[in-house]
């Protein structure tokens, strides 16, 4: 009984963070232009009632970087380390749908429903999952460095599926996964994460997988004298980001209905990185919470269009956003965590 | 054990599929991989056979005596541009056009370097290069002037003594910039409010296309920047950045994107926010490259301009070489290629073939 009420505080207090942060971003706006929460009711040129304002904006971007959290956190928690080569996975899982869907010299119609491209994603990406898997439980290499592999050739594997070539598809059904489903005025991958994010807290409510992982990533050998297979578990958290990969693989493609093999993607796992680290969760792998990191990611699409929208330069935004991690990351160190929490007390106590 | 077997299996698939992956690549790399690696392992042994026939040609009264050319050139992988330049070159130097010619690909300078003293050795009559990087080149140069190689530049020009090279064929990035932005102002729009998505900062393609456009911003009233941002060569980027000029409510109606990839990425923000673009629309689109589906859009009017970055230099090369070849002089060092800007209104599906890349 005290052990659940411990965990609730417990992770309250972890989603905290991400979200006093966005509590800040969203205040700030307030302050300097209110017409930042502006959501007007339009249409697109295709006449489907739409959406559009910076909010929704966050909520069609954001939902990237949510989906790939979900994975890097099940990563990070298990391996006590990060994929760095979910981008050029991405471009990757991408290069394969419009392979399937269009295949090499096609004329850009469909040649195969989207569900059997999304489908075939999603085995390649959860196989370069596994590779990353392999070399980091089996081979015990470090997760960064096992995955620099795949960051290094990705792109160019993602080039070589469709032979160099750069596929259009011109189906317009092939755009609902980026934009909007005709009816519907809220973006779609908003909803793929959702979706994403139901299975992933399904499985972890009614599975072993969720405390297995933290076990793991905790201590590995102590868990494997407990019976686990720290290997397989964290096997498998590669696995899952693959799956992940391929979702956003396919937002990717849709949104421009092709691909352009260097800049797809471009960086997203450093989004994805910190948003796990936003969300308070250890980077040296144990605890975890995926809400608080999905909220990070959240956060981190929240500041890029606050930077968009004051007309900073889109070279200059890594800096922006590493101003803000530092600050945020410094103040969840365990360290600066015990001093405020001291200094609250004692304010109490003189209160 | 189960489980360990399922991962071990899978594992086993996986690498099987990498492995086949990578053969695949081989097998299938008609551009990168293998040639790059004719350049470096192949040519070593190749060179030799063909000397010896080259001097058996010589000694025999040999009218149809092959030239011998280096090629040296960036990865095809890169861009579209690059693919169709080097699509372009192995079509112009064949054994039909009295030429043989070896390739040697990198992106990295040293290794293009390396290639270079190679060609050096194996004794080619001309070296033709497109430099990854603008300095390092002066040895090596001087190596291949002193062996009465002649050194043909193109695409790109590098840091070194123009006596050092024969030629260099080159587009004229500011010159693009200045025929898009005189076509923009004959467009006769009471107030230009532009969007300006630019390419990577400090790019010859981003100073050239940019400087043209600031000097005319500067100089008229009626021509104002909404957004100046680099979007990095990158389509999701220059989708963000307009959709944020959207959602601010700013009026504009000019997009001048650097690049095709660009433009694409702009006008889908436009066709979310139903902002009609094209031919007597609300906005102007105008892009760089002439990617032969960036030319489509223009004939089907839904964007305005496309500037051309000539990637066919061969012709000119095969030019500079027959004169030299019969002794005559060159006119000019640096050869500056006929590039077009496409109008929407005027471009044919002739067009659309030819200059499409």
């Amino acid at each position: 009984m005290t052990m659940a009420k411990k965990k609730t505080v417990f992770t309250s207090r972890q989603i905290f963070i991400p979200i006093a942060a966005l509590l800040l971003l969203a205040l700030f706006n307030l302050a300097v232009d209110p017409s930042f929460f502006k959501i007007t009711l339009g249409r697109n040129s295709a006449g489907d009632p739409v959406l559009t304002g910076y909010l929704m904006t966050i909520l069609d971007y954001g939902s990237e970087v949510a989906i790939l959290a979900i994975g890097m956190t099940l990563v990070t928690a298990a391996c006590g380390g990060q994929d760095i080569s979910v981008g050029a996975a991405v471009a990757i899982a991408g290069s394969v749908i419009l392979r399937v869907l269009v295949g090499i010299g096609g004329d850009g119609t469909l040649q195969a429903p989207i569900l059997v491209g999304f489908l075939a994603a999603c085995a390649v990406s959860m196989l370069f999952g596994a590779f990353n898997g392999v070399l980091v439980a089996v081979f015990r290499i470090q997760p960064m460095v096992a995955t620099l592999i795949l960051y290094t050739a990705g792109r160019s594997i993602a080039a070589w599926i469709n032979n160099n070539e750069l596929p259009i598809v011109t189906d317009k059904s092939f755009t609902y996964f980026g934009g909007f489903i005709p009816g519907i005025p809220i973006p779609t991958p908003f909803f793929l994460a959702v979706v994403c994010i139901a299975l992933a807290l399904l499985v972890l409510r009614y599975t072993t997988l969720g405390l297995y992982t933290q076990a793991v990533g905790i201590n590995a050998s102590s868990s494997r004298l407990n019976g686990l297979n720290p290997a397989f578990i964290k096997w498998l958290s590669f696995v899952i980001l693959g799956l992940c990969v391929a979702v956003v693989g396919l937002i990717k493609t849709s949104r421009l209905s092709t691909i352009n093999y260097s800049v797809i993607a471009k960086d997203i796992e450093m989004d994805a990185i910190l948003a796990v680290a936003l969300g308070g969760n250890v980077l040296s792998g144990g605890k975890f919470n995926i809400m608080a990191s999905i909220v990070g990611a959240y956060v981190i699409q929240f500041l890029t269009t606050t930077l968009y929208k004051f007309n900073v330069s889109s070279d200059a935004l890594p800096a922006y956003k590493a101003v803000v991690v530092i600050l945020l990351v410094v103040l969840s160190a365990p360290a600066v965590k015990d001093k405020l929490m001291g200094l609250a007390k004692k304010q109490k106590g003189v209160g | 054990m189960k489980k360990r077997t399922i991962a071990v299996m899978l594992t086993a698939a996986m690498a099987a599929v990498s492995l086949a992956g990578c053969g695949g690549s081989n097998t299938g790399a008609t551009q990168a991989a293998a040639p790059a690696a004719a350049g470096g392992a192949t040519e070593a042994e190749k060179a030799e056979a063909p000397e010896e026939k080259a001097k058996e040609q010589a000694e025999a009264p040999a009218d149809g005596e092959l030239i011998k050319v280096g090629i040296i050139n960036n990865d095809p992988n890169e861009s579209g541009y690059r693919t169709a330049n080097d699509a372009d070159l192995k079509a112009m130097f064949t054994k039909e056009n009295g030429y043989e010619a070896s390739f040697a690909y990198s992106l990295k300078n040293d290794e293009q370097i390396t290639a270079a003293q190679k060609f050096i050795q194996d004794e080619v009559d001309y070296l033709l290069l497109s430099a990854a990087d603008t300095s390092g080149w002066d040895s090596v140069l001087q190596d291949a002037n002193d062996a009465g190689i002649g050194v043909i530049l193109f695409d790109r020009t590098i840091d070194a003594s123009e006596d050092l090279y024969l030629a260099s064929i080159v587009s004229d990035m500011a010159k693009e910039g200045e025929t898009a932005v005189n076509w923009l102002a004959g467009q006769g729009l009471d107030q230009y409010n532009i969007i300006h998505i630019q390419g990577v900062m400090g790019s010859a393609a981003q100073q050239g296309r940019t400087g043209a456009l600031d000097e005319k911003v500067a100089a008229e009233t009626s021509w104002t920047l909404v957004t100046q941002q680099t979007a990095e060569w990158n389509s999701e980027k220059a989708q963000q950045i307009v959709q944020s000029v959207i959602d601010s409510g700013t009026e504009f109606n000019v997009i001048y994107a650097e690049n095709d990839d660009m433009a694409k990425g702009a006008v889908a923000a436009l066709d979310k926010a139903n902002i009609s673009h094209g031919v007597g629309k609300d906005v102007i689109v105008m892009g760089f490259d002439c990617n032969k589906w960036a030319l489509q859009e223009l004939l089907d009017q839904n964007w305005n301009y496309d500037g051309q970055c000539n990637p066919f230099q061969a012709a000119y090369i095969d030019e500079v070489i027959k004169k030299v070849e019969k002794g005559e002089a060159l006119a000019e060092k640096v050869i500056i290629m006929d590039e077009k800007g496409f109008d929407a209104t005027t471009i044919t599906e002739d067009d659309v073939n030819n200059y499409g890349i």
